[in-house]
């Protein structure tokens, strides 16, 4: 594949289990099995307790978008088009900065706590990138 | 800690400020610094302690010629300075040193010997945020107020009424960067940097400097110019990455810190006759007047609208003009020092009449980080 156009993740050990979740196409989190606390960035102990007894686990994918801006500023590596860099709330609870994509870059078209899913973008061999798009409107009963 | 044995007996900023393409960044440390000194009619001999932040502290020893027996290089963003002037107190009161020199230089728009700029791709950042193409401050410190504007019911009018209202005090200051006037409609009208902020409610990329010094308040009256006391400090830090801030309405690391401040100085709100809150964009007074409580949740945009910060009001803010409209090299948490500084000797250009307490907050990086000092020209 061409080569991606920016700086892309350079995982470390603490780390390379979420970019090789999301080389297989999951998003994995990590939860601390002493207070059942779920965060993000990854790293291998608790920040709300400290314990060093947490697990990884895969994240439902669905999110709402908590807050974004629509750059303006010129970047050729994200195409000729203003483009959206937005914060989401995952379900279970941590925020993680994003791209929203398939769908318009407008702030008619992203509204604030509409609901998204997740969708790797592959980068490289070894880095695909989570990004979001709107959920599907769920079919009525 | 015992806060109040301790003043600014020195504080100078650049010869020049905008743009100084002629000098280095090392050499615009070294300006202020020299101003300073004359200001207090002081020698690098008579300087024992040195901070500064971004470059080095061992340089500026170094180029200047001093030889500490304290040395801080809290770099923490550009409010550093303001943590620099609270290790400092604490340092001089602990008998680490005696007169502690404090520079901030940036070549931010030239790039004469400035630092280069580069993320580590390994870092949190490097892995978290730079692949979703943050950048410069523009497309990072901007992402919170969307959520902020949604919570509280404030408009892009309220955001560009405080670049309106920061103007009409740069049109005091013939230092300013700009002066004309402009409106909200200017405001709204202007370029779009990154939705929903326009250039006019961004800082100015500009080349200068500052710098202070601190002794003990007993050695202060022996010195040319009137005292500035501290009377009370407060620091704090967040996250280096604004996707993990808690709250994208509020900064923590402001409420911590002003809330120490404001405990040690034992003031309360009415007491502040003077306030500069670093204003890298046009939200940051609206988080500062809420998070340091001078307004409560949601009501610093009206606050505002309704010109009690503004020139005649009962809380004049950024009356330089701020990073909005007077300076901005990049760590811009030393001019607001600088500004309360002056007003507390009483030569600022836009003097505000008979203030006795001010009080500088700073931002460092985005809400990453947070200082807090209150300054009095009576000895307390």
């Amino acid at each position: 594949m061409a080569e991606y156009p920016r700086p892309l993740p350079l995982p470390t050990p603490e780390t390379q289990h979420f970019w090789d979740g999301c080389k297989a196409g999951e998003l994995r989190l990590q939860r601390c099995t002493d207070c059942t606390h779920t965060y993000f960035p990854p790293r291998p102990f608790c920040p709300a307790c400290s314990s060093r007894k947490v697990e990884v686990f895969k994240a439902s994918g669905k999110a709402t978008l908590y807050s974004y801006i629509i750059n303006h500023r010129p970047r050729p590596d994200f195409g000729d088009q203003p483009h959206s860099i937005a914060v989401v709330t995952l379900e279970e609870g941590p925020r993680m900065m994003t791209n929203i994509i398939e769908c318009p870059q407008t702030p008619e078209a992203l509204q604030l706590d509409m609901p998204l899913e997740v969708i790797f973008e592959k980068a490289s061999e070894e880095i695909s990138l989570p990004k979001f798009k709107p959920a599907p409107t769920p079919a009525r009963k | 800690m015992k806060q109040k044995t301790v003043a600014v007996v020195g504080a100078a900023e650049t010869t020049e400020m905008g743009k100084i393409p002629g000098t280095s960044q090392l050499m615009l440390h070294a300006d202020a610094a020299l101003n300073a000194m004359r200001d207090a009619g002081l020698t690098a001999k008579d300087i024992d302690g040195i901070a500064t932040a971004g470059d080095s502290p061992v340089e500026i020893a170094q180029y200047l010629g001093i030889t500490p027996t304290w040395v801080d290089g809290t770099s923490v963003g550009g409010c550093s300075f303001m943590l620099h002037v609270r290790h400092a107190a604490a340092a001089i009161n602990e008998g680490l040193c005696n007169t502690v020199l404090i520079t901030h230089a940036e070549s931010g728009r030239s790039r004469v010997g400035a630092r280069k700029f580069s993320r580590d791709p390994a870092s949190q950042m490097g892995q978290f945020e730079v692949p979703y193409g943050v950048t410069t401050p523009p497309t990072m410190f901007t992402i919170p107020v969307l959520r902020y504007m949604k919570e509280v019911g404030v408009t892009e009018e309220d955001l560009a009424m405080v670049a309106v209202i920061q103007r009409e005090w740069a049109a005091k200051n013939p230092r300013a960067t700009f002066h004309d006037p402009i409106s909200v409609d200017d405001v709204l009208n202007s370029k779009m940097i990154a939705w929903p902020f326009r250039i006019l409610m961004c800082c100015l990329v500009t080349d200068g400097g500052g710098a202070l010094i601190l002794t003990s308040a007993d050695r202060a009256k022996d010195f040319p110019q009137k005292p500035v006391y501290i009377l009370g400090t407060g620091e704090s830090c967040e996250t280096p990455l604004i996707s993990q801030m808690e709250d994208f309405t509020t900064s923590k690391a402001f409420r911590v810190s002003g809330k120490k401040a404001f405990a040690e100085a034992g003031i309360t709100h009415k007491d502040v006759d003077h306030l500069m809150i670093y204003d890298a964009f046009a939200h940051l007074p609206l988080y500062g007047l809420e998070d340091l409580g001078f307004c409560g949740r949601g009501e610093a945009a009206a606050f505002i609208r309704e010109r009690n910060t503004a020139p005649g009001g009962k809380l004049p803010l950024n009356t330089n003009g701020g990073g909005l409209s007077y300076m901005h090299s990049g760590m811009y948490g030393m001019y607001a020092l600088q500004e309360s500084v002056r007003q507390m000797r009483g030569i600022a250009p836009a003097q505000v009449p008979g203030a006795k307490i001010s009080i500088a907050h700073g931002v460092g990086g985005m809400f990453a980080a947070s200082g807090t000092i209150v300054f009095s020209n009576e000895k307390p």
